[in-house]
């Protein structure tokens, strides 16, 4: 008897809890000396999760730096997990958007949760900052609401491919990467400007984001003198292991998700030797960097990446353009306009402006992963300043030609 | 029988009543459309629940591939619009090609029940997941397809959340209508006989095949509908919306809501949306709370939340009633006493 009496009880408060927790509405947002709202789209649950996780960190890192104070105002912090799906990252900016009603909106970090939104962010007129890749978001599809400032996919990879060609002098390349918009981007830049610089990409191998076994693929590298590689989130790691099972020796290049510094503590020896391009470096020599570094293993216990330094650098750029705009985020148009006119000197990235369509003109480096007391670092061999979303080339014939994808350039047999 | 639904008709009649005026009412007390957008997907989630409910709840068969079906009309949408082609001519085709793919699963699945047909339905549902992730000229692959621009019906523009809701909730109140007339029907109660007796029904006559046929083409006609609403709402289609998990996440509406009932699948699907959407914003591991719940639900209401609160309900209302008079208790009632 008393056990059902429980029951009925549990299952009452339950009901009631349920209920409250559905009908708490948000108080009405107060207008005068109210607190910027910063919203975050990030994934912390699913494949995607280890960058995602790194994403907030960065923003938190940035936040308590500046004891939540952007411009004088105060921050309030909304952030908001994807779930890593375009559909997840619809309701949440949705979520941000319209009951938040945040001023600027942190992320997506996939291409896809990016073209999911872009139209949704351009018509609420929300400025949005994102390191997700989606090139045409920033050149022929342009978005008056976003800025960049990490870079775009094939960013990185044109650096990349300079240098492979003139200081590693590759000649024959294959590369392999994810069969998805990202990949095919980062591929279509590396092989433009190596092929410019006097090499030829043999062949392009597309295993499936989720892919449980390397070896086909691997197996398909042959005839070259090199590999470039593009893969994202864990999947480096899983590659380069199949890749050194093989015995394959080529030298191995990559762009910034596959040279993650984040990925440095989970790395084995089949790294050794591998070079990258990243528009953040771990070993930057800078105050900015080494208090970024300093408070990320304090707080955190990690060492930060790519993904960390992006989010950093993106709210660094909310705090200088509100700023800029006097405090005001009212006029969401004038805040973006002053976002884009940022320019930033002590930055963990080092120097970085905008270009008219909100892309990063940044530092990118070259580095190459090496054994140092005991840990793999990935040491700087190069930087190349100022590097803009269109590399050397001009801009109007850069945007005359179609956006790099799976057979844009063409493999030329 | 009869004196039953007489008894409960005008409780029913009232409450029904009363969620109605409260749906049609929603837009008017719910602050901010956040919550009215929410109530859409509850609205064509509940759709697609409603029409996976007609083969899990009237027909016994266990569908895991039914975010499949509902992801392709989805993609047919996409395209056409993609094409080039109207709002009207789209969702059509999408109609079209819901129903004939759920016509080829139902051809290929149908020749088991039971485990055999769960993993027939798993293994197509695979094979659309990976069509749309790998047939990279219609589909785009992971990058999907977006859906610029909602339809505009009588010269209401569906791009404004409210009357996106409005058009949600005709849809789900004539899907409502539709499966209650469908269960009530002659055809229902043969359905249900092949549930539950496909060897008696057989041999009374009833083609078993052919009727387990009809019911997954009127499954298939809710599930096209849902995901034509679904590709408006989201003006986005990628390869995740037809994933396993999303074929589960919608069994599990159909199974925690009450399979075989009315009301089930639309309080499962609330519950389900109302979490993923509502509830992961206040709590991190929304996942481990969906599933605290669903093994709440497993132990305390198995039979689901609708007819286990209504059973619920009962043995309450029986203990009080038997009290003063413990003379008139029926044998039937010992069966859930302790």
């Amino acid at each position: 008897m008393s056990r059902k009496v429980t029951r009925r009880r549990f299952m009452a408060a339950t009901a009631a809890g349920a209920a409250l927790a559905t009908f708490k509405f948000p108080s009405p947002a107060i207008a005068q000396s109210a607190p910027f709202k910063l919203g975050l789209l990030t994934v912390k649950t699913g494949p995607l999760a280890q960058g995602g996780i790194q994403m907030e960190q960065g923003v938190l890192t940035y936040l308590r730096e500046k004891n939540n104070m952007f411009g004088g105002r105060k921050v309030e912090f909304f952030s908001a997990d994807t779930g890593g799906s375009p559909a997840g990252t619809k309701t949440k900016v949705q979520e941000l958007v319209e009951r938040d009603k945040v001023d600027a909106i942190l992320g997506p970090l996939a291409a896809f949760e990016l073209l999911a939104i872009t139209d949704y962010i351009a018509e609420n007129k929300t400025p949005m900052l994102s390191l997700a890749g989606a090139e045409d978001i920033t050149q022929r599809r342009p978005n008056p609401y976003f800025l960049r400032p990490s870079a775009t996919s094939a960013q990185a990879m044109h650096p990349m491919a300079d240098y492979a060609a003139k200081e590693l002098k590759l000649k024959r390349v294959v590369t392999v990467s994810e069969d998805f918009a990202f990949g095919h981007e980062q591929m279509g830049g590396f092989q433009e400007t190596f092929e410019g610089a006097g090499g030829k990409v043999v062949a392009k191998i597309w295993p499936p984001l989720v892919t449980p076994d390397y070896t086909p693929f691997v197996a398909q590298i042959a005839d070259c003198d090199g590999v470039c590689q593009g893969f994202a989130g864990s999947n480096p790691l899983r590659f380069m292991k199949t890749y050194a099972a093989a015995g394959l020796k080529y030298p191995v290049v990559a762009g910034e998700t596959g040279g993650d510094d984040a990925l440095l503590r989970i790395m084995g020896d089949e790294f050794l030797g591998m070079y990258s391009c990243c528009p953040y470096t771990l070993d930057l020599a800078n105050d900015s960097n080494k208090r970024f570094v300093a408070a990320m293993q304090k707080d955190f216990g990690v060492d930060p990446g790519f993904y960390a330094a992006g989010l950093y650098v993106a709210a660094q750029v909310v705090d200088e353009g509100l700023k800029l705009a006097g405090g005001k985020s009212d006029d969401r148009a004038a805040l973006t306009k002053a976002m884009r006119s940022v320019k930033l000197k002590d930055t963990p990235r080092g120097d970085l402006s905008f270009d008219h369509l909100g892309n990063v003109v940044g530092d990118f480096f070259i580095r190459r992963v090496e054994k140092a007391g005991g840990k793999y670092v990935n040491k700087t061999l190069k930087t190349y300043k100022n590097v803009s979303q269109f590399w050397t080339y001009e801009e109007k014939a850069f945007l005359s030609r179609p956006v790099y994808s799976r057979n844009y350039p063409p493999v030329k047999s | 029988m009869i004196d039953l639904i007489a008894g409960t008709n005008r409780l029913r009649l009232i409450a029904i009543a009363v969620v109605l005026a409260a749906l049609v009412t929603l837009p008017f007390w719910v602050s901010g459309i956040y919550y009215i957008n929410v109530g859409s997907q509850i609205l064509f989630f509940a759709v697609f629940a409603l029409g996976l409910n007609i083969l899990v709840g009237y027909a016994g068969l266990v569908s895991l591939g039914h975010a499949g079906l509902f992801g392709i009309s989805a993609y047919a949408t996409a395209y056409m619009l993609q094409l080039g082609a109207g709002h009207t001519t789209a969702i059509m085709v999408a109609l079209v090609i819901g129903v004939a793919s759920m016509a080829v699963f139902a051809v290929l699945s149908l020749r088991s029940s039971g485990i055999g047909f769960i993993m027939i339905t798993l293994a197509l549902g695979q094979i659309l997941w990976g069509l749309a992730y790998r047939w990279i000229s219609v589909t785009d692959g992971d990058n999907g397809i977006p859906v610029r621009g909602r339809p505009a019906p009588f010269g209401y523009s569906l791009t404004d959340p409210v009357n996106f809701y409005y058009a949600s909730l005709i849809v789900f109140i004539v899907a409502v209508a539709m499966v209650f007339i469908f269960v009530r029907s002659p055809f229902g109660a043969a359905l249900m006989g092949t549930r539950d007796q496909p060897r008696r029904m057989n041999a009374l006559g009833y083609h078993v095949w052919m009727i387990r046929f009809y019911a997954c083409l009127f499954s298939g006609l809710l599930t096209a509908v849902s995901g034509i609403l679904f590709v408006y709402y989201t003006n986005f289609i990628s390869p995740q919306t037809l994933a396993l998990t999303a074929s589960a996440e919608v069994l599990l509406m159909v199974i925690s809501g009450g399979p075989g009932t009315l009301l089930g699948p639309i309080v499962g699907a609330t519950l389900v949306v109302v979490i993923k959407t509502v509830v992961s914003g206040f709590i991190e591991r929304w996942n481990f709370l969906l599933g605290a719940i669903f093994v709440a639900i497993v132990i305390l209401v198995p039979e689901g939340i609708v007819p286990g609160s209504v059973r619920l309900w009962h043995l309450i209302a029986r203990k009080r009633a038997a009290t003063p008079a413990a003379a008139e208790a029926e044998p039937t009632a010992t069966e859930r006493t302790p």
